[in-house]
């Protein structure tokens, strides 16, 4: 015992050493993939049929005003150095001015985010809170009705149009039951009580302690959460059943039963314990799904959060604004999918 | 083959001809598909919206662009219009049946670009191996790991709102997943004796690519493009809805949602109705393409 304590200990600097590889790797591998968006949205900024320094100053702007511009964007220089101060502008936070509003891109897109991170939060919780045990159960009763229904659940998922979902689920919850709010983030009635601290209302009235305003922003949140909560379910319920019925065939499943296990211990505390990794990866990639899915959920529900953002400013020609919410939505999208890579390779022993 | 049926002759378990051969693992596949009452059902959607866009100007019972101000807003099963009438009173069951010609034309168009693009992409890749394979390999991972929509978005604003442009947005965010599906297979194709043959030959690159490699990805890419076509037909529809897509007075099914959209509260069937015609649509092709995996790809089917 003692001497494979000591076996253990012995061989911890080794394993660390490729761990410390793949940190190296996977920084690389970030750095190319955010240039790579970089360049991607660089490129549509060049390609788009507006100009930029006319967008500026305006239609009756005089020559001289308009080369000063020019040469102040920097559009003169060649497109490698152009690229490269964008990178740098970029690196610096920031985006450029909004035409819409001539405020600051960045400044605009802190103040709409936390909206949209409260809605993905609140739905990725709701998908893994019934998306689990649902996948697990219909892994581990394979065939039975509950396996059926949650193959009828996620196909309606995978097959739904979001934005009529939510638009059908307004009709339903809000215009004829009149369950939940309407659309927005709160009723205008409790607007601008709760100073903003983080930006997500339920939090910040739950911290200076408005309950009214708490209750008021959940039934708004409530059923956009939930239909993107759906969504996620719909994935993470699928990747979880086949991941058990993985480890439902395995030898040690065997094992444990013909131990005399009861079948909620092989389950619970054999089969489930050794998908939890998988898991983990799943629900982070369901959830930068979820930044991206809100787009359009946030246009049914009024919500002003970043996808409302974009969209608006894509219908006003703003550039700057949709480079720059699609540069966070991109930054963020990415850090997660990498996040889940990393998660894995650092919590599953066989990589290791 | 006189005295024998159409159907002994596909089931024969001695080939005479690599035609017979080749028509007989097709009768096999067909009936292994038909033994899968789902996707018989998707299959059988799928054909009737085909036909129903074909016969588009025969089944639809108005023009889909006339507007009477006098009968706008009428609801389901009103007397001539089976499905009620939108906001400028055009007939909502013929503006679905030609729009259904939009979405085959979207999904068609995409199914065709990026698939082709990701093939081109993946065979060349793991074909070729070294320098091209890594770089080829890194531009598909940045694609790969964008949000979709967004990019989507993005494309759109600078290429102009339209349906050419949402095809060719969905197309450029698309085509990652084809690569990779494409070099997988290319790279356990490439070593195999056939192809060390055909290159004895005297065969190029270029032969050897299109003319080998190319038929053995076909399978695998078309069960994941049928797969892939609920999400192309619900991202057109998304692009539509926010008016990046089709243009009004285009029957699109997602613009007529977006047109719908106002009138929710009072006039529910306006808005309802083409989110139903895209459901059933991106149901079908979901049935399909799980159909189609556990025929042309009983390895990939693990559940």
């Amino acid at each position: 015992m003692a001497l494979a304590e000591n076996d253990r200990e012995g061989r911890k600097p080794a394993s660390f050493a490729p761990f410390l590889k793949t940190a190296a790797g996977s920084i690389l591998s970030i750095a190319v993939t955010m240039l790579g968006l970089l360049l991607v949205t660089f490129i549509i900024g060049r390609v788009m049929p507006i100009d930029p320094v006319l967008a500026i100053v305006g239609e009756r702007a005089s020559q001289s005003t308009y080369d000063a511009v020019y040469e102040q964007l920097g559009l003169d220089k060649p497109i490698i150095v152009q690229f490269f101060y964008y990178i740098s502008d970029v690196v610096r936070g920031d985006f450029g001015m909004s035409l819409l509003n001539a405020r600051p891109v960045a400044e605009d897109i802190a103040r709409v985010f936390p909206a949209t991170l409260e809605l993905a939060t609140l739905g990725t919780i709701f998908g893994v809170v019934v998306g689990v045990p649902l996948g697990v159960i219909a892994g581990v009763k394979r065939g039975s009705w509950i396996d059926q229904v949650a193959r009828v659940v996620a196909l309606v998922g995978y097959s739904m149009p979001i934005f009529w979902l939510g638009l059908v689920g307004l009709l339903v919850f809000y215009g004829i039951l009149g369950w939940v709010g309407g659309p927005g983030r709160l009723d205008i009635f409790y607007q601008d009580i709760v100073p903003t601290r983080t930006g997500m209302i339920l939090i910040d009235s739950a911290i200076s302690g408005h309950w009214d305003v708490f209750r008021n922003a959940f039934s708004h949140l409530i059923l956009p959460a939930s239909l993107l909560g759906y969504y996620s379910m719909a994935y993470i319920s699928r990747m979880t059943r086949s991941f058990i019925l993985e480890q439902m065939s395995a030898e040690y499943i065997v094992t444990a039963r013909v131990k005399g296990m009861s079948e909620r211990a092989v389950i619970w505390r054999h089969a489930f314990r050794n998908i939890r990794v998988q898991l983990i990866t799943v629900i982070a990639l369901s959830y930068a799904n979820l930044l991206e899915g809100s787009v359009l959920t946030e246009i049914i529900f009024s919500w002003p959060g970043i996808g409302s953002y974009i969209t608006t400013a894509l219908l006003s020609a703003d550039m700057n604004a949709v480079l720059g919410g699609t540069v966070v939505v991109g930054l963020i999208f990415i850090c997660l999918n990498i996040l889940s890579d990393l998660l894995y390779r650092i919590f599953d022993p066989r990589s290791k | 083959m006189s005295d024998m049926t159409l159907r002994e002759w596909l089931l024969s378990d001695a080939p005479t001809s690599r035609r017979q051969a080749r028509f007989a693992s097709l009768y096999k596949g067909w009936l292994n598909f038909r033994s899968n009452t789902m996707a018989m059902f998707g299959l059988g959607i799928l054909v009737l919206l085909v036909l129903i866009a074909f016969c588009a100007p025969i089944v639809a019972p108005h023009d889909p662009y006339a507007q009477d101000l006098a009968n706008r807003l009428q609801p389901i099963g009103t007397e001539g219009h089976l499905l009620g009438t939108d906001s400028l009173g055009r007939d909502i069951l013929s503006r679905l049946i030609y729009g259904s010609r939009i979405t085959l034309y979207i999904v068609t168009l995409v199914a065709l670009i990026a698939p082709v693009a990701g093939l081109l992409v993946g065979t060349v890749s793991g074909y070729l191996g070294g320098w091209a394979d890594v770089i080829l390999m890194r531009i598909t991972d940045i694609f790969l790991a964008f949000p979709r929509l967004v990019l989507a978005l993005a494309f759109v604003a600078a290429l102009g709102a339209g349906i050419e442009n949402a095809v060719l947005a969905i197309s450029l965010t698309a085509w990652p997943p084809y690569a990779r599906i494409a070099r997988a297979e290319t790279l356990t194709i490439r070593s195999s004796d056939y192809i060390s043959a055909v290159r004895l030959q005297g065969a190029g690159p270029f032969r050897i690519i299109t003319k080998h490699i190319w038929p053995l990805c076909i399978s695998s890419l078309i069960v994941r493009v049928t797969l892939d076509m609920a999400g192309i037909i619900l991202a057109a529809a998304g692009l539509g809805f926010l008016g990046l897509g089709a243009q009004p007075p285009s029957p699109e099914w997602g613009a007529m949602i977006s047109g719908g959209r106002r009138f929710i509260l009072d006039h529910w069937w306006v808005a309802t109705v083409p989110g139903l015609a895209i459901f059933t649509v991106s149901l079908a092709f979901n049935l399909l393409g799980d159909g189609l995996r556990d025929v042309l790809d009983p390895k990939g089917n693990s559940q």
